[in-house]
């Protein structure tokens, strides 16, 4: 069954794009299918096919639903990215979403609600309207969905259409698919909002649970979920909800038996006969036990969850300890889990086992498990009283194997047992100070050296153990600083003879004047001066009793467990950590790290981050996926100053004067051809940028071959680089079959700037009242926006040309051009505003000197060096705008032509 | 309390993005390709890793990996992770329907299946459907599909989700297997820790139509609930999992196994006995490291159950030191062989009948210099694979299985019955 997509993965290197461009527009529905096929395995290596949208959805009206699919999936990817030309793709979704197919209704419906482009949305209102209601369960399932992506980018939308009215009616749907994807939009809709959307009345209640036997697995994960917010309001209908949910329990998918198991420990809160909530305990266990079969993911989930259950309810799973022995095999994190569901479950009764288990695993090979085993076994020791001394054994028995790390762990633990059993256990002080020299942990030492603090009246040579610390005190952690001066004062305390004076003066010297520690400063002061001033109130106050620990195994506080145990199954049960601490919802329009990714991969789709603001939203994801990226300058062209008028209305068929064209010209040479005939139904358009009287126009002629009169054109530019865009609206009268008519569109510069590497792309698309929307790619030549004023005076052209540093100067061959006559070359320049400077011969090279400056006073210092007639100019060129220059030579090489 | 993941990722064994499905548009590819690519540098392993990762940056990461692939959700919500981490098994078992393995190759020669196959098994991070046979009746692999548009099968939305109707066949069958493991865990002092088994029915269902089956066993519950004498031995099963197409709530009444079908081959139910089973076969290994030269090892295995029976394809996997060199080995049944690669040796019995004994001598060398402060030796225990044809731990029956069809053709259902090794370990001293 195996495929060979992976042929669409391979490409020609040069001109992938234009190469692609064409086959999307080939007459061939295989080819068209192939090349988006192509366009999608580009996207999918994380190349930006963005450029070709147009084309892509023009491939978008088609009977084949493989293609079809493909086309809704590239506009998922980069809708956001060209939100005007997205919008050009409604039509087809609209009526898609009144397909005769069910599955193409559905995928209409569906894809339309993952375009996040607020313009898209209203257009989705009706389509899910009409598929909240359709015939087929399919769409509705989706459309139930829809409904919670659309409150996702435009809750008041959802609330003023009363889709919430209509997804609540879903819950009494006879279909129990379409019953639990309402539950779960339903529910995440109540998440992100503050009023009561969804509240389980005992009538949705029962409804929720009749659905819940006859939907699939996913979809009753879905209503447990949501069910688990149920206040029952008694213990009757609490056992009733129990009754009802129990015969999940069996259910082959873990994920509904743990949803389950949280609604039974839920409504066991309420459940008040003791005989009902012990049989409940008893019923859940084996389907707990059981989740220890399943794949060690699901395992680790049940684990973690497993750990707050036993907190709230140690009966359910006290004799089923040897289930969390550790295999072999486990992965490492289901072991760990394991150990800590252990010392949890833990007794007098089985802690011989259990420590028998622990010895085993501190001589396993993972270092971090076999210290979690060696703690384990101290925190038993302090869990029970009467298995301590077992435990201690155990833990000599590690310490005498000699491996480093296992007797560090040991002494640190049995530090811990010694404060939680003073005065019961020192007999193996002896064992542990063998092992003194191996230490070499800062928790470690410090456990020893406290040790031998407390202890140093019944330790011989403390004075010696303690001295062999103090010679590296300057080099030790804080930790162990803090410790050694305690402990050292506690032995001068204890036995206040010649050595320990010494030795405290040697400390206190140390950790006074010669420490930046203001902590470890600050103890020594204070022992100082107790010390010198009153040696009993030091007593009093270093050799205190201290207070009894106790173990940490049941650190959760119950309202947190309660709120964990309400999360059973979540991500919140996992971290144990209540969702708010961890749960972060983002409204998908910013994508924090696209302008980190657009600047790392140079996709040129980074939002320039400097002045003003850009009108339209700030839609800068390329679907994150470029990358590799188009090859193009870096960014850096400036934003647009404000939000233009919204001319997509325009396109759309809002009404808008439109006058005749007033003035032909009939003189100007002919436009280049940008839409043929052939592919405009009959309808030709040729346009062309140009200036004129310091405008820019936008040159444009329109041919109807075809048999009716086209009337209504209208004109839309997607944006670009330069921000071009209609400064008026487009006058052009209804044309008659055969006729022609030309304008000029007047156009304004840094209107809707795409942002982004610079490019010469312009994307326009063209509406009349007969024909589908045409789409088309045109050039801005850069001449269009060299001022009139750009002439520059010879001595400051020298001087432009050395302030600006050499890494500015950028030379290309234009083997194309010819200059026949050095006159004529430089007035034809000088009609595109490319002023002449200055010129000097070179051998039998002729070299010009010339001078052109973009709006916002971007200059341009020019070197052209050619011999006349011969072909073949080398264009120089100077400019700070370093971005600029690959359209720069684009442009020179049609002006020297 | 609701839950969607924002994105879906199919990684290659870097961690870098093969294919991914953004479901919600709140995360980002690269991102999660830093984060993940990290994490497997750090690591160096995913296995150290537990699958549920926080970023600092509010994500939360789910993986599970299969062949050279990770499969990645990544979700800013408290999603239900039980049921997405479980969600993605199920996609690499559609994604093994369709193209035979899951790996980095498969995903880029099926990548229009994998897209479209995304969108149906998940919608804005919410599972849907995961019934691969049924999926694949409306999402086709074939280069040649034909241009008429499929329509969801009915089974998509339906109370059946998992069987489409009009199935015929000819013959009409059904294929029974119980299949028991044995899970045993024994201490380094020979003491059986932890044992239990694991047991499922495995059917492979050819049937016509939309049969209804009733399923009989001999469980005491059951019988006991009717009031029968139990003859022959009733059975007590700890916990009872089912597939979802048997009806649960008619179960927890009267313990009936009713169930329509999917079409081919599923496990019906799984069932644990947690009670102290026999070491069906006991290996012991007395092993004598004579210091910097060499290793002797003595391993007897003896067979525990009734002599009608016999294990076969038995397999004794002794551990040795990693550095062992010159095995010298002689068995009294089957053939032993240094497995160099598991650090081990392997002796295979293929026949062992019950109530036996055999024994496997071996002799290694060992390197005379070793590294003064090795790391400890991995403790790997004995662990021993076998199959018991005709013979179940628990005694589990079926009685009956009734096959109930509105044509009303007769079926055949076909019962067999093995127990094998599950995780079948016995610690060294």
């Amino acid at each position: 069954m195996s495929g060979h997509d992976s042929k669409y993965f391979s490409t020609t290197k040069k001109g992938e794009i234009p190469e692609l461009k064409e086959e999307l527009n080939s007459q061939y529905k295989d080819k068209r299918k192939d090349a988006v096929k192509k366009v999608i395995a580009a996207m999918t290596v994380g190349k930006d096919v963005s450029s070709l949208f147009t084309d892509v959805v023009n491939c978008m009206q088609t009977e084949n639903l493989e293609l079809k699919k493909l086309v809704y999936l590239y506009l998922i990817n980069y809708a956001k990215s060209q939100p005007d030309l997205a919008i050009l793709a409604v039509n087809t979704f609209v009526k898609d979403s009144q397909d005769p197919n069910p599955l193409i209704r559905a995928l209409a419906v569906r894809t339309m609600g993952c375009i996040r482009v607020d313009k898209i949305t209203e257009y989705l209102c009706d389509p899910l309207q009409r598929c909240l209601k359709d015939d087929d369960p399919y769409v509705r399932k989706t459309a139930a969905i829809c409904v919670a992506k659309l409150y996702d980018i435009n809750a008041e939308l959802v609330e003023d259409r009363g889709f919430l009215e209509a997804l609540k009616d879903l819950i009494s749907d006879n279909n129990p698919m379409v019953v639990a994807n309402a539950v779960a939009a339903l529910a995440e809709i109540q998440d992100s909002s503050v009023r009561p959307v969804f509240e389980i009345t005992s009538h949705t209640l029962s409804k929720l649970l009749t659905a819940l036997n006859e939907c699939t697995e996913w979809g009753q994960v879905f209503i447990l979920d949501s069910l688990s917010r149920y206040k029952a309001a008694d213990a009757r209908e609490a056992e009733n909800i129990v009754e009802r949910v129990t015969p999940r329990l069996q259910h082959a998918n873990c994920a509904v038996v743990l949803s389950a198991v949280k609604i039974i420990l839920l409504q066991m809160e309420l459940i008040t006969s003791t005989d009902v909530v012990r049989n409940l305990c008893k019923k859940m266990a084996p389907p707990l036990v059981t989740l220890l079969s399943a794949e060690p993911e699901i395992q680790y989930v049940a684990l973690r969850n497993i750990n707050l259950i036993v907190q709230k309810r140690p009966t359910i799973l006290a004799h089923e300890i040897k289930v969390f022995f550790c295999k072999y095999n486990d992965p490492i994190y289901v072991k760990m889990e394991k150990l800590e569901i252990m010392i949890k479950l833990a007794s007098d009764r089985n802690i011989d086992q259990v420590l028998l288990e622990f010895k085993e695993y501190a001589t396993e090979v993972d270092v971090d498990f076999v210290r979690k085993a060696v703690r384990a076994i101290g925190r038993c020791a302090i869990k029970l009283e009467r298995a301590a001394e077992r435990c201690i054994s155990v833990l000599l028995e590690l310490i005498k194997i000699k491996v480093n790390y296992v007797v560090q762990e040991a002494i640190i633990v049995i530090k811990d047992i010694f404060r939680r059993y003073p005065n019961t256990y020192e007999s193996i002080i002896a064992t542990l100070c063998e092992s003194l020299d191996t230490l070499d942990e800062p928790e470690a030492k410090a456990s020893m050296i406290w040790i031998i603090g407390e202890y140093a009246e019944r330790i011989d040579n403390a004075d010696e153990l303690l001295e062999s610390f103090l010679e590296t005190f300057p080099e030790e952690p804080a930790l162990v600083q803090l410790q050694l001066l305690t402990a050292t004062v506690k032995l001068f305390l204890k036995k206040p003879t010649e050595g320990p004076q010494q030795m405290i003066q040697a400390v206190l010297n140390n950790a006074t004047v010669e420490t930046d520690n203001p902590d470890l400063r600050d103890r020594a002061y204070i022992y100082w001066r107790l010390l010198s001033t009153d040696p009993e109130a030091a007593k009093d106050v270093v050799l205190a009793e201290k207070p009894v620990i106790s173990d940490d195994s049941n650190q959760l506080d119950s309202s947190l467990l309660d709120e964990l145990l309400a999360n059973i199954s979540t991500l919140s049960s996992v971290y144990h950590k209540p969702p708010e601490s961890f749960v972060s919802r983002v409204k998908a329009a910013p994508r924090a790290d696209d302008e980190e990714f657009a600047d790392t991969a140079e996709t040129g789709y980074s939002e320039s981050p400097s002045q003003g603001v850009d009108g339209a939203s700030p839609s800068s994801s390329v679907g994150t996926s470029s990358n590799v990226p188009v090859k193009q300058p870096a960014a850096g062209s400036p934003p647009a100053p404000a939000a233009m008028p919204d001319l997509l209305g325009d396109l759309m068929g809002m009404d808008n004067a439109i006058v005749p064209v007033d003035e032909p010209a009939p003189s100007s040479p002919p436009l280049p051809i940008l839409l043929p005939s052939t592919t405009g139904q009959g309808l030709q358009i040729s346009a062309q940028l140009t200036r004129r009287d310091g405008q820019i126009y936008y040159d444009i002629s329109f041919e109807n071959g075809t048999q009716g009169v086209l009337d209504g054109f209208m004109i839309q530019f997607n944006k670009n680089t330069f921000g071009l865009a209609a400064g008026e609206a487009l006058k052009v009268p209804p044309l008659q079959p055969g006729t022609s008519a030309r304008t000029l569109l007047q156009m304004v510069p840094f209107q809707n700037i795409s942002p982004g590497a610079p490019n010469s792309l312009l994307q326009v698309a063209v509406k009349n009242n007969q024909q589908p929307v045409w789409y088309f790619n045109d050039k801005i030549p850069l001449h269009v926006f060299f001022v009139e004023d750009g002439k520059m005076e010879r001595a400051s052209f020298l001087e432009a040309w050395k302030s600006l540093p050499d890494d500015h100067e950028f030379t290309k061959e234009l083997p194309g051009s010819v200059i026949s006559s050095i006159d004529a070359t430089v007035e034809r320049l000088a009609a595109s505003n490319v002023f002449f400077i200055a010129k000097r011969k070179n051998g039998n090279m002729d070299v010009l000197y010339l001078s052109a400056k973009m709006p916002r006073g971007i200059p341009f210092l020019i070197e052209i060096t050619a011999a006349v007639g011969v072909p073949g100019v080398k264009c120089a060129v100077k400019t700070p705008n370093k971005e600029m220059v690959p359209l720069f030579f684009e442009a020179m090489e049609v002006l020297t032509k | 309390m609701a839950g969607a993941v924002s994105a879906l990722f199919l990684l290659d064994i870097k961690g870098r993005v093969l294919v991914w499905r953004d479901y919600r548009g709140d995360v980002s590819a690269l991102q999660a390709e830093r984060f993940f690519t990290k994490l497997l540098d750090k690591e160096g392993d995913a296995e150290v890793h537990s699958p549920v990762v926080y970023d600092d940056a509010g994500v939360t990461y789910m993986f599970i990996q299969h062949n050279n692939v990770f499969i990645l959700t990544a979700a800013r919500q408290n999603c239900n992770a039980a049921s997405i981490l479980l969600f993605l098994h199920r996609v690499v078992d559609v994604f093994k329907h369709y193209f035979e393995e899951l790996e980095e190759e498969s995903l880029r020669d099926n990548f229009v299946v994998v897209y479209e196959l995304l969108d149906e098994m998940m919608d804005f991070g919410y599972p849907q459907y995961t019934e691969a046979k049924i999926l694949s009746e409306f999402i086709k692999t074939d280069a040649y599909r034909m241009e008429v548009s499929q329509r969801p099968p009915m089974a998509v939305t339906n109370a059946v989700s998992w069987r489409s109707e009009g199935i015929r066949y000819k013959k009409n069958e059904v294929f029974l297997d119980v299949v028991e493991s044995v899970n045993i865990l024994v201490n380094s002092n020979g003491q059986i820790v932890r044992s239990d088994v694991v047991g499922a029915l495995k059917m492979r269902t050819y049937l016509s139509g939309m049969p209804e089956c009733k399923l009989g066993l001999n469980d005491r519950v059951l019988l006991e609930a009717q009031g029968r004498a139990t003859k022959g031995k009733a059975i007590d099963l700890d916990d009872i999992k089912f597939h979802q197409c048997v009806r649960l709530a008619r179960f927890e009444n009267d313990r009936t196994i009713s169930f329509i079908p999917p079409d081919g081959s599923f496990d019906l139910m799984t069932y644990r006995l947690s009670t102290q089973v026999k070491p069906l076969i006991w290996v012991e290994a007395q092993i004598e490291k004579h210091s910097r030269s060499r290793i002797e090892l003595m391993v007897k295995a003896r067979s525990q159950f009734k002599e009608r029976s016999t294990a076969t394809n038995v397999e004794i996997e002794v551990p040795v030191p990693s550095d062992a060199t010159n095995p010298n080995i002689r068995t009294s049944m089957g053939s032993a062989a240094y497995a160099p690669e598991r650090d081990a040796m392997v002796w295979k019995v293929k026949s062992f009948p019950g109530g036996k004994e055999y024994m496997c001598r071996a002799e290694f060398s060992l390197p005379s210099i070793t590294a003064e402060e090795g790391a400890p030796e991995k403790k790997a225990p004995i662990r021993v694979k076998f199959e018991i044809p005709y013979f179940t731990v628990s005694g589990i029956q079926v009685r009956y299985l009734k096959i109930i069809e509105k044509s009303g053709y007769q079926a055949l259902p076909w019962v067999r019955y093995i127990t094998m090794a599950g995780e079948y370990e016995l610690r060294l001293i």
